[in-house]
């Protein structure tokens, strides 16, 4: 089985650990992953804000990029629905290969490689915000909490209204600022009403945003990709 | 607030003052939160809710392929029954037939069932010009009216009212518009409901003239439905000695067996009810029995021109139930009035648009006033994919295109203002698609990191962000050159991208 791995522009440039997470944990699992270098952005942004021109050349570098592997793994929820859902309505002859080959790392986890105790330990109470494109484009269910539900110490808690929009949405929250920031003030509240020291989502778009609410309202809750608590264990704590 | 949409800010602009308003935002939480949760529990009750959907969504779809053939059936089987259709290609020219149809009475007076139809037309400003008055008898639509207000909901009109701004309303201004409010109106919703029973009973009594929509409008025997819960309507369509109906083109269904899906599907998702209280259905005309003149007026309006375009054409699948309003985070912070339309929140973002186009400054920013979070699309009981029409309509927007406009192919450019965006999305495209370059920006950026606030001084699109959230920093060292450090570099797999990277 030849992986590879998708580590989006947000990944790569701000939350690089999630990555690194992502080979640790997959490497554990005894996969073997590959990083092709000539990948690049999903052009999401570009799709989602109307460019459909611009995303169309990133479409097909990723069909490049990835052609040749079993499997594309991308820790990012809204990318890979990106590439499942849009990359058809861009050029579907073109990204055919690619789309049928992407998932998302818990799915891929779940449904590929039929796991769901990756032997992680992360002695802390965690929450999972469920990310819109996780949710209902992907359809992701109940994989991460299954998944988050088996590593050992960790304690999920129930978040309220945890199925409501961060109100990220990528160009969203730059256009409608004030919107966003209320969604986002609510998203926060209910966040910190758990009390757990750690939210986490498949997303780090997301969590960048619910990550920068916190901080500025001085909250204690640390924001984490569900990688990282995955890639952890009792001998190598993350 | 006055009686007109026309004008009205862009959407960040207008939500800019509603997201503010907290009395706004308590009232909607409050409605939107509560109907949310009996719809789910409705819902949930039929086994068969996905085959419902997909039923609804189908028989719509195929009428609307076939609309013309359906519309001429639906004429032939009005007239017959003693009806006479009218067809309005605009807002301009319903508002005349309805105006002259009125005149024709000798009238001054109507009574309104509400419509959305007549909302997006502004017929009360219409009619008002030419000297008529029409009461509006729904509840909610009431006290719309005698706020001198705005509806902001399609199915709760006066939702950004709570009660005691209803109580102050009616006490203030019933007593303009007919019979006053009892003295020492209460809070209390039974003395409000009883308020307003007495006040429209007055108007239902004398009115000679009626003004309806319908839900639906059936082709084969002419048909019109109206589904409701007060029992106004039915007083409005049977108590007028003549009837004006006025119906939006892409209402009609081919049967009434169609109608078994949709009296399913509207009520669950619009009030969570099982059934609707009164259902109402009316055929042309009959001897000492209701009213004795009916028109039905067909409206497009930029239905046909919405049916031109593959993607965006399922909006017209819509039997507004408003259940994706009530699930809506954007609608429930920003409200129904800075939709500026009759249609607010998901289906005003993508109906909106196709029926105005994008070219005012206001319909160009509707397409953007969505997170595209999808939970529209998951309630919508004819599954109208609302995000995919959101992206396909920004496309519209940002790149300009094709479209018909009064049924003819029309080149349009990208709207204004799109300049600046459009060359930030061309550069990031350009290093997107040059990984080196694109490493070597990220390592200027890793570099300069300690330099990067967390708060931006400075106007423009980091400025709104860093408002209300802190700014990421980049990382000390990017995920690729962390993999190149200490895992050397990955040729592409079969060597495709020729030259893409270094
Ligand atoms: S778009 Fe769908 S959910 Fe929204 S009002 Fe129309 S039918 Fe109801």
């Amino acid at each position: 089985m030849r992986v590879a791995l998708f580590i989006t522009c947000i990944n790569d440039a701000l939350y690089p650990r999630t990555g690194r997470a992502v080979v640790t944990l997959l490497e554990r699992l005894g996969v073997e992953v590959g990083f092709p270098a000539a990948q690049s952005c999903c052009g999401q942004p570009q799709f989602n804000t109307g460019y459909h021109s611009e995303a169309a050349p990133l479409a097909r570098r990723y069909a490049d990029a990835f052609h040749g592997y079993d499997h594309v793994v991308v820790p990012s929820g809204s990318c890979a629905a990106m590439v499942r859902d849009n990359y058809p309505r861009i050029d579907e002859e073109a990204t055919r290969e690619a789309v049928a080959g992407t998932y998302e790392l818990t799915e891929f986890l779940v449904d590929v490689l039929g796991v769901t105790d990756v032997g992680a330990y992360y002695p802390h109470t965690v929450t999972y915000h469920p990310t819109c494109h996780g949710l209902r484009m992907l359809g992701l269910g109940d994989r991460p909490r299954r998944l988050l539900q088996a590593v050992k110490g960790l304690r999920l808690v129930e978040l309220e209204g945890a199925e409501e929009c961060c109100g990220f949405g990528g160009t969203f929250a730059v256009k409608n600022p004030d919107v966003s920031a209320a969604m986002g003030a609510d998203k926060a509240r209910h966040i910190e009403e758990t009390d757990a020291e750690t939210v986490c989502t498949v997303d780090n778009s997301c969590l960048m945003h619910i990550g920068g609410t916190l901080s500025r309202r001085g909250s204690a809750t640390r924001p984490v990709h569900i990688a990282e608590i995955l890639a952890g264990t009792e001998e190598a704590p993350l | 607030m006055s009686g007109t949409y026309l004008g009205m800010p862009s959407f960040p602009k207008a939500a800019a003052a509603s997201t503010r308003d907290m009395r706004l935002r308590g009232n909607l939480r409050h409605a939107t939160g509560t109907i949310r949760a009996k719809r789910a529990q409705a819902v949930s009750e039929l086994g068969d809710w996905d085959g419902l959907r997909s039923a609804g969504a189908a028989l719509k779809d195929r009428t609307l392929r076939h609309l013309d053939r359906y519309l001429v059936q639906l004429e032939s089987a009005v007239t017959a029954a003693g009806g006479q259709v009218h067809w309005a290609r605009d807002a301009e020219e319903a508002n005349r037939i309805v105006t002259d149809l009125v005149r024709e009475t000798g009238e001054t007076d109507v009574v309104k069932v509400k419509s959305m139809a007549t909302q997006e037309i502004g017929l009360n400003d219409a009619l008002a010009k030419a000297g008529i008055s029409a009461y509006e008898t729904d509840l909610a639509e009431l006290i719309v009216q005698l706020g001198d207000d705005l509806p902001s909901h399609i199915l709760v009109p006066a939702i950004h009212r709570n009660r005691d701004q209803i109580r102050d309303i009616f006490r203030e201004r019933m007593g303009d518009w007919g019979r006053a409010a009892p003295r020492g109106l209460s809070d209390d919703p039974s003395e409000l409901a009883e308020a307003a029973r007495l006040h429209l009973r007055e108007k239902f009594l004398d009115a000679k003239v009626g003004i309806s929509g319908a839900n639906f409008m059936v082709a084969e025997t002419g048909t019109l439905v109206v589904v409701e819960s007060e029992g106004n309507g039915r007083m409005c369509l049977t108590l007028p000695e003549t009837l004006i109906s006025v119906v939006g083109i892409e209402k009609t269904v081919p049967t009434w067996q169609d109608l078994e899906v949709f009296l399913q599907t509207l009520p669950r998702s619009s009030t969570a009810e099982r059934m609707n209280p009164y259902t109402s259905t009316w055929t042309g005309t009959t001897d000492e029995d209701g009213p004795s003149v009916f028109h039905l007026v067909l409206l497009d309006n930029g239905r046909t021109d919405a049916l031109a375009d593959t993607v965006g054409r399922q909006a017209l699948r819509c039997i507004r139930c408003s259940a994706c309003l009530n699930v809506c985070p954007v609608y429930e912070r920003a409200g129904g009035h800075a939709y500026g339309s009759a249609y607010p929140g998901p289906i005003g973002a993508i109906l909106t648009p196709q029926l105005r186009g994008v070219q005012s400054e206001l319909d160009a920013s509707l397409p953007y006033a969505s997170s595209l979070c999808g939970a529209c699309y998951e309630v919508c009981p004819v599954a109208i994919d609302i995000p995919e029409v959101l992206v396909h309509l920004r496309e519209r927007v940002s790149e300009g295109g094709t479209v018909s406009v009064r049924g003819r192919k029309t080149t349009i450019e990208p709207a204004k203002g799109h300049a600046a965006e459009r060359a930030v999305m061309r550069a990031a495209r350009w290093a997107f698609d040059h990984p080196r370059a694109l490493r070597t920006g990220q390592r200027l950026a890793s570099r300069a990191r300690r330099l990067t606030p967390r708060r931006l001084p400075l106007p423009g699109p980091g400025r709104a962000w860093s408002d209300s959230r802190d700014l990421p920093r980049p990382a000390p060292e990017s995920f690729r050159d962390w993999w190149r450090r200490t895992r050397g570099e990955e040729a592409p797999a079969e060597g495709r991208l020729e030259g893409g990277d270094g």
